[in-house]
């Protein structure tokens, strides 16, 4: 991180020309008026527990995730434990990227990463309907979409996303993400992350492989079908990841190696 | 003989006087460092290194985010460029596997490496001078007792001149001497403990003291500073109204550094790095004796004038006001109280009230947790505002902070959040 140093040039606020300077006045009062008309909902009482201390999550991701004005912040409830365990410890060692995140959990522990972890997890949030897209995908994109997700292409090297990510695909125990309720945006970005490195996970990096085969044809495909699937009811994810079809029993993914007394 | 060639003569004279002063300066130490790498050390000396390598935190910048500890590679942003540490684990061609113990003696002592080049003071040889040749050792014990990994970091990416061995030869001329002591006998024998280990092991005024605009200071300052590329302001630890601990119970001192918090102050930013990578794990006879010189420095000589009537809260801290109870009271309390073990208060607080508003700038726009440690492992934590706030509503909600409850300090400007959201826009990527 390489800052200019403002508090070191004073002068600089004097060089401000004065009709910027009371436009900028004009801003600050309509915004002051703004802020004072919304309804903000107070915070809760303080309780010492788990839900006091991840405000500083909710600020952003909100209960069912929302979007930001710099990208999407997924929800954080309901994903499996194991998963966004990993997600915090990729953030922290430099296996995904964004400022904002490796601070947050930049001074805490493993354990405590997995302590939050598990508290969203338990969380059970419905999901909102997906929105529809504003220009909506050709009906031949959706069903190339549906194909590589339900049957993959054997012939691209390409498995199934079911084939990890649960036959419901909302996820599997212990460490599989669901895919559904996650607008298009985020679910490209994510894809365009891992294709050039900036979305790691721990070695060997079994999704990153699968990235590489992916042709950005079949990525907009793909991610065009899954944010138009409803969630199910019971979102939950699947209790263990499927067994894998004998030709992609060679699909290895890795983990971050157990807490001690932990799963 | 002309005039003119007897002031060629002066000048070239004197420039060889130069030049034999920096070579004396920098090169002539006269410590023989060859040999072989010394043989394994027995379990209590790696064992003393490695605590030496935690409480003076090494590893924080010796290890590369998420990768192997001591390998180095972890860039290091400066105003003169990004420079890369160095790996110490025992690997021949990349690391100290060759290093005799007078090497890195040496490295430690003169900021010199063992091929003989003057070291980049990044790594702070202005402060690991004063460690004795007993802790010099056990620190190489240590290192060497860590798995070997070929790895050579990055080549410093510094702008000319900074990264020359001539640039760095004056610059030590300039900035640093070998050796001295940490602290006079005059200070009792924890208070001189304390200040080896604050001056020498953990390096504090690497931070808590002003650099110049060639990145020099006084390395037994602890009058405060701000942090070189990093826009954080380090507290004076001799400033009442800042942070000296003077007045602190001893106790309160050491609950500070061993777990992030104490019932008189938090640490956060960089700060809260510092506990969580080092200071936690300093034993608790030494965090007396941290303690015992932090207590025992003298507090600043001119403290600067109350002012003679409290500022007028301009509409901007008023309208703040309205925020705060919005988002803010829940946890700081209406009256800026705070919730005693999970949010600081803000009335009466140091940290809000310091004429340097770049710490509470940085706290408002990005939040961030206390570090989770063995005392404290469930620390609270402060959500960002970045994204959420326009600047004219930050403005208002510290001038609020600033000026309420008692509080008598300037208020901050829009235009001051805006210059800290530009030179921080990094952190939104």
């Amino acid at each position: 991180m390489t800052l200019a140093a403002p508090w070191r040039h004073p002068m600089k606020a004097l060089r401000a020309p004065e009709m910027l300077r009371r436009l900028g006045r004009a801003w600050l009062w309509a915004a002051l008026a703004l802020a004072g008309a919304s309804t903000a909902v107070r915070a809760a009482p303080f309780q010492d527990d788990m839900a006091q201390r991840t405000l500083a999550c909710i600020a952003c991701h909100g209960e069912q995730g929302r979007a930001g004005p710099d990208g999407y912040y997924p929800r954080l409830a309901g994903k499996p434990a194991g998963y966004l365990y990993h997600q915090l410890l990729n953030f922290r060692d430099g296996r995904r990227h964004y400022g904002l995140m490796t601070r947050l959990v930049d001074v805490l522990s493993d354990d405590y990463l997995m302590d939050i972890a598990r508290h969203f997890a338990a969380m059970q949030v419905p999901y909102p309907p997906p929105a529809p897209p504003a220009s909506p995908p050709p009906a031949e994109v959706l069903a190339r979409g549906r194909t590589l997700a339900l049957q993959g292409d054997a012939g691209q090297r390409l498995p199934a996303c079911v084939q990890c990510h649960g036959q419901r695909l909302t996820g599997a125990l212990p460490d599989v993400p669901g895919l559904l309720g996650l607008p298009q945006d985020y679910l490209t970005a994510q894809l365009g992350g891992w294709r050039t490195g900036q979305r790691r996970a721990h070695a060997p990096d079994c999704m990153g492989s699968i990235v590489q085969r992916l042709s950005d044809r079949d990525a907009y495909a793909v991610v065009s079908w899954l944010a138009l699937q409803p969630v199910p009811a019971d979102a939950r994810p699947a209790p263990e990841r499927p067994e894998p079809e004998a030709e992609w029993a060679d699909l290895k993914c890795g983990t971050a190696p157990a807490i001690r007394g932990r799963p | 003989m002309t005039a003119l060639r007897r002031a060629g003569l002066a000048l070239l004279a004197l420039a060889a006087v130069t030049l034999v002063g920096l070579w004396h300066l920098n090169f002539n130490d006269g410590i023989p460092v060859a040999g072989p790498p010394p043989a394994a050390a027995d379990a209590a000396t790696v064992q003393r290194g490695a605590y030496l390598a935690r409480v003076g935190n090494c590893l924080a910048c010796h290890t590369a985010r998420g990768g192997q500890p001591a390998a180095g590679g972890r860039p290091i942003a400066t105003p003169f460029g990004t420079v890369y540490t160095s790996n110490l684990t025992p690997d021949d061609d990349t690391g100290i596997g060759r290093w005799s113990a007078a090497a890195f003696w040496r490295a430690m002592h003169h900021g010199r490496s063992a091929d003989g080049r003057l070291l980049n003071p990044v790594f702070p040889y202005t402060h690991t001078t004063l460690l004795t040749r007993a802790d010099s050792n056990a620190l190489l014990a240590y290192f060497r007792s860590l798995p070997p990994l070929h790895q050579r970091p990055a080549a410093h990416e510094l702008r000319w001149p900074y990264g020359t061995q001539a640039a760095l030869a004056v610059w030590r001329a300039l900035y640093f001497r070998p050796g001295g002591a940490a602290g006079d006998a005059s200070l009792g024998e924890r208070a001189q403990r304390g200040a080896y280990l604050v001056h020498g092991v953990a390096h504090c005024s690497a931070c808590h003291a002003a650099r110049d605009r060639l990145g020099g200071a006084d390395w037994r300052d602890l009058s405060g500073g701000p942090i070189p590329g990093m826009g954080w302001y380090a507290p004076s630890l001799l400033a009442r109204h800042e942070a000296a601990v003077g007045d602190w119970p001893g106790a309160e001192i050491a609950a500070l550094l061993h777990t992030g918090a104490s019932r008189l102050g938090v640490a956060s930013g960089p700060m809260a790095e510092v506990v969580f990578q080092g200071t936690q794990y300093l034993s608790a006879d030494d965090l007396a004796d941290v303690a015992a010189y932090l207590k025992a420095l003298p507090p600043q000589a001119t403290p600067p004038a109350a002012p003679a009537a409290p500022p007028t809260r301009t509409r901007l801290a008023t309208a703040g006001e309205k925020l705060y109870g919005q988002k803010c009271a829940a946890c700081h309390g209406e009256q800026g109280e705070g919730v005693p073990g999970a949010y600081p208060p803000l009335a009466g607080n140091r940290a809000v009230t310091m004429a340097q508003t770049q710490n509470l700038l940085q706290v408002m726009l990005y939040g961030g947790f206390g570090p989770a440690t063995a005392g404290r492992p469930r620390p609270f934590g402060m959500p960002p505002f970045v994204l959420e706030l326009n600047d004219a509503e930050i403005a208002s909600v510290l001038s609020h902070i600033r000026t309420a409850w008692g509080n008598r300090a300037a208020e901050v400007s829009p235009l001051d959040v805006l210059q800290m959201r530009q030179a921080s826009s990094g952190n939104l990527r």
